[in-house]
């Protein structure tokens, strides 16, 4: 195995995209070395994007933020600007893990090792946040709920690697709020979740909405009805309900010791209605 | 297989050596430089026996390669007391009896000394959260909680 750590994105690239057994991409390896250590991967070559310049970084510009590959989510959780605009992103994040994983672990990892339970995942899904993704035919940005294909797959060819997270500046009246179910209080992965984005008008009306579940399906689900559903709505009794109904009705989730699908509906259904209020009140609604 | 040649600093101390591509920063720790505090527990990043302070993060150290640690500023458990004279957080987790087996402890003491230095007023929620990446069969975390809380006050006052 050879453990490489590149300069440039042009050299990272070149060398995954040149590479002939397997390649990966590392910068927080709290997924890739747990793989490598089970004997899940064996890479012939370790691409560490860690010393590429601008990739530690969050960025604020004139269009939102630009949420570097290798910033760990510890360093999410200390960014005041970015807790303020997009605290559904944040919690989301801060949940994955220990401390210890916190100070290493990434959410562009968190996408990119692509499980059906990644809690920033629908976080971002939510927030319609963009991957910016650099690659042997040059750069594009794609909607985040398109990289993941299946568990473990992505839409990904070879030789690219996502650079940064995008995420829109935040209009007034918005709010946004992750949660999940876990059997304990912490260091726990999803049995179901919900990420839920609103933005509301003068009256408190929802102008616009996203709704995403996540370990609900083989990859995260963004539920349009649930939205439309939402949208012209001052979230009362009775849309929530439908709210949960059509929310339970989307989960394609599988049945195991840790959930079974009946449960998980459900639970999908309520963690729903539950992060909506909390986007909501987060939106300035009451 | 050609060795990566690191060049590093640990508890203060510049450090160099030669690794394998794909050996655990613990492992290099443990094996090659001998400083065997911290400990394998399950290698995946789950029980925190293994943590280092790296660039001011606590990490697990079985979830960074030793390649990765060129040019970064390490802390280990090794670096805690100064010569005979042990670190608060030692000294209370002794008054406290906060260890039983001990095979934890070098994790719980550098995960605290972590979470004293970012919030020296901790509530007990507050480090039993800050801790919960560091198991312990033995003490059922109270008297580590103690220990924590007990330091906390005595490095204010210091």
């Amino acid at each position: 195995m050879r453990y490489i750590r590149p300069q440039s994105m042009e050299d990272a690239v070149g060398l995954l995209a040149g590479a002939a057994g397997p390649a990966a991409v590392l910068a927080g390896g709290s997924d890739l070395l747990v793989r490598m250590k089970g004997g899940f991967i064996e890479p012939e070559l370790i691409v560490d994007i860690k010393a590429i310049e601008g990739l530690g970084e969050i960025k604020e510009t004139a269009d939102g933020f630009s949420i570097g590959a290798a910033v760990p989510c510890a360093v999410l959780g200390e960014n005041a600007a970015l807790q303020k605009a997009w605290p559904g992103v944040v919690e989301a994040a801060k949940l994955i893990g220990s401390k210890q994983v916190q100070g290493r672990c990434t959410i562009v990892g968190n996408l990119c090792n692509a499980s059906p339970a990644a809690d920033s995942v629908p976080a971002l899904v939510a927030a319609g946040a963009k991957a910016v993704v650099a690659g042997p035919s040059g750069k594009r940005t794609i909607a985040v709920e398109s990289v993941p294909t299946g568990p473990g797959r992505t839409s990904l060819a070879k030789g690219e690697i996502i650079e940064a997270i995008l995420l829109d500046k935040r209009a007034p009246n918005a709010g946004d709020a992750y949660q999940r179910f876990i059997p304990r209080t912490e260091m726990d992965i999803a049995v179901v979740s919900a990420g839920v984005n609103l933005t509301l008008d003068d009256k408190g009306v929802v102008k616009s909405a996203r709704v995403a579940l996540g370990a609900a399906a083989p990859t995260v689900l963004l539920v349009e009805e649930a939205a439309q559903l939402l949208i012209g709505s001052k979230l009362d009794e009775a849309t929530l309900e439908r709210l949960a109904k059509v929310c339970a009705g989307a989960c394609r989730p599988i049945d195991d010791k840790r959930g079974s699908i009946e449960f998980r509906r459900k639970v999908a259904g309520v963690l729903a209605k539950r992060v909506a209020t909390t986007a909501y009140e987060r939106a300035g609604g009451k | 297989m050609a060795g990566v040649a690191v060049s590093t600093t640990i508890n203060g101390d510049h450090v160099e050596y030669l690794c394998q591509p794909d050996e655990t920063l613990l492992d290099v720790l443990r094996d090659r430089l001998g400083l065997t505090g911290a400990k394998e527990g399950c290698g995946t990043g789950d029980c925190g026996a293994c943590s280092v302070i790296v660039d001011n993060r606590l990490v697990c150290s079985c979830l960074v390669l030793g390649a990765e640690a060129e040019g970064r500023q390490i802390e280990t458990i090794e670096g805690m007391a100064h010569g005979d004279q042990l670190h608060p957080l030692q000294q209370k987790f002794l008054e406290h009896a906060a260890l039983q087996c001990g095979i934890c402890t070098p994790g719980f003491l550098i995960a605290a000394k972590d979470l004293l230095a970012k919030n020296p007023s901790p509530t007990e929620e507050e480090i039993r959260f800050g801790l919960a990446g560091n198991l312990c069969r033995c003490t059922g975390y109270d008297k580590i909680v103690r220990a924590v809380q007990d330091a906390a006050n005595v490095m204010k006052g210091a």
